[in-house]
């Protein structure tokens, strides 16, 4: 009982700062303007039109990054498996990239070419890192990372590549994008990124006992009765789609998986019935929270929030590398 | 009626290009309890791995209640079989038991993880056989090697299988809980007529479990027959390539078997 109180604490919590956020900013908009509408308001403009679609895309775009790191946890039985440590960050920017240069802008039925080369790299990426943990009988921590730095440094390659051949404009389009920010004006961008991160979150929670068992390991949990290969599958490309749309609008923003689903296992504990909900409603609020930071802090000069969450990411990243293992761990 | 748990027909098995196992047969009956004994690196555990199909590359055929094992689904499979691993890997996960025996069910779940009606029943009847109650609601991290290993036996009877699978179920364990696992099989055996396989190389471990032995040496069928019959020196030796010498017990009556050396 006690934890779905912490649930209802988690949503209200969440929501809260979802709508609180866009308050917030170089002007601050009274909560009269939102509450008693009056017509062409520019308080109230800013509040829409502006500073609401953003934070529902840090929402969503959190929401999304933050399950796809606790999935990678528990595939890999480590917490340090995030989209970003692992390249899948990389492959779908480099993926979204070629869409750029390529000049595959324009979207059939939904999906931009830049979207589906960002899901396509993705799940390239995912494949490659985990094939080579597989090479290797006993999947330690430094092979995974050691994997996960080799596919980075891949992609990047290729992205450098990518950026040599294109003009000046695109090469300065990619770069900015790639400092992950989520400059965007009206509900556009929310939209399009949100039916991915929906679909991906319900097959994810279709799935919650096999992640769990997953967790505890791919043999037991072939002898409880999961088909692994089949469900590794489908996790691969739920992840792959929630992660490649979200880098393709929003640029690779790091470590929003590695501290958000950690931080909730110490709440919540490792059963995915409740921590999935539990990442989703954080690493929604957590992103919301860090991209009101970054565009508040040095204002009026807006940071991409990517700059502001690896700043947070890498000390939490080392200090879950170097100490001892404990409460929340996947495995000792 | 089906009289017949297992029947494994010429099973071989390769992993990464090395033949671990070779044309292996045997019939298993409901009811039985069997001793899988061999040296190291003879294929045992490969053998449970393979009935397990957590390796699936393996040819040839087995039947398991007299059905092709082929046709069973995972999940219809882990209805009928469940398996303990050997202990001593990463086995410290941050789960409490009762979560982690709860995970045996997994194979009765519904949709999105949806528990099913008989569950909490088949979870506490399974924490009580095990005598595991009383740390139902400590993490697996914070157990000793032997508590640890009841648990895993706990959630494998969870998964309410008529056979059950153990690889090296004793061994790393001190005489006490060697004891009590061995008394947790004994009575599994007895009272729901549950089809023991286990693992092992420790030939007196076999010998006091009694019931049938599958023999293997160097991935292939050594001997098999009945615990009875193995206590001779010529078939050890044939099995684990070693001398032995026998000592019976005064007590029990039993034969037990002191390891004299290498056979040269």
């Amino acid at each position: 009982m006690k934890l779905y109180l912490w649930l209802a604490l988690f949503a209200i919590g969440s929501f809260a700062v979802l709508l609180s956020a866009p308050l917030i900013g170089p002007t601050l908009v009274p909560i009269d303007a939102i509450l008693n509408p009056v017509p062409d308001d520019p308080a109230a403009m800013i509040f829409w039109e502006i500073r609401l679609p953003r934070a529902c895309l840090a929402w969503i775009a959190g929401a999304g990054l933050a399950a796809a790191g606790m999935t990678f946890q528990a595939m890999f039985r480590n917490s340090l498996a995030t989209p970003f440590t692992l390249g899948v960050s990389s492959g779908a920017s480099f993926g979204a990239a070629v869409g750029v240069r390529l000049g595959l802008g324009t979207a059939i039925l939904g999906i931009s070419g830049v979207t589906a080369g960002a899901m396509a790299g993705a799940l390239l990426a995912i494949t490659i890192v985990y094939g080579l943990t597989r090479l290797r009988k006993n999947c330690s921590t430094g092979v995974m990372l050691l994997a996960g730095v080799a596919v980075n440094f891949f992609f990047s390659s290729l992205i450098l590549l990518v950026q040599y051949t294109a003009d000046f404009y695109d090469t300065f389009r990619i770069l900015r994008w790639l400092m992950g920010g989520l400059q965007l004006v009206g509900f556009d961008s929310p939209l399009q990124v949100l039916p991915f991160v929906v679909a991906g979150s319900i097959l994810l929670a279709a799935m919650v006992g096999e992640l769990n068992l997953l967790t505890v390991g791919e043999e037991l949990a072939s002898s409880r009765g999961v088909s692994v290969g089949r469900i590794k599958t489908l996790l691969f490309f739920a992840t792959s789609a929630m992660v490649g749309v979200i880098v393709s609008i929003c640029g690779p923003v790091g470590f929003v998986g590695l501290m958000c689903p950690h931080i909730c296992r110490l709440i919540v504990g490792l059963d995915h019935r409740r921590l999935l909900p539990a990442t989703l409603l954080f690493g929604g609020a957590f992103l919301v929270a860090c991209d009101t930071v970054a565009r508040t802090a040095f204002a009026p000069t807006e940071l991409p929030v990517g700059i502001f969450t690896s700043f947070l990411g890498g000390p939490f990243f080392l200090w879950l590398l170097l100490r001892p293992a404990g409460k929340g761990t996947l495995s000792v | 009626m089906i009289e017949t748990a297992l029947v494994i027909e010429s099973l071989s098995c390769s992993i990464g290009g090395k033949e671990i196992l070779r044309d292996i047969s045997a019939r298993i009956g409901v009811g039985e309890t069997w001793s899988v004994i061999g040296a190291n690196g003879a294929g045992k555990s490969t053998l449970l791995k393979c009935l397990m199909r957590i390796h699936t590359g393996w040819t040839g055929s087995a039947q398991l209640l007299g059905r092709d094992l082929a046709s069973y689904s995972q999940r219809e499979l882990a209805r009928r079989i469940a398996y303990v691993p050997q202990p001593g890997g990463d086995q410290r996960f941050q789960f409490t038991v009762r979560e982690f025996v709860r995970m045996g069910r997994y194979a009765y779940s519904g949709p999105f993880g949806t528990a099913h009606p008989g569950d909490s029943d088949a979870i506490d009847s399974a924490l009580k056989r095990s005598d595991v109650e009383v740390f139902a609601d400590r993490t697996l991290g914070t157990l000793s090697g032997g508590e640890r290993q009841k648990v895993f036996i706990a959630a494998a009877l969870a998964q309410g299988s008529e056979i059950l699978l153990l690889d090296e179920p004793t061994a790393f364990l001190d005489y006490r809980h060697q004891a009590e696992v061995a008394d947790i099989l004994q009575s599994i055996n007895r009272e729901s007529n549950g089809t023991i396989v286990t693992v092992t190389h420790d030939v007196n471990a076999a010998l006091a479990t009694g019931g049938h032995v599958l023999a293997l040496r160097d991935g292939a069928v050594a001997w098999t027959g009945t615990t009875d019959d193995l206590v001779c020196e010529e078939t050890l030796g044939r099995i684990f390539g070693a001398t032995f010498r026998f000592i019976d017990d005064p007590v029990t009556g039993l034969r037990l078997v002191a390891p004299q050396g290498a056979a040269r």
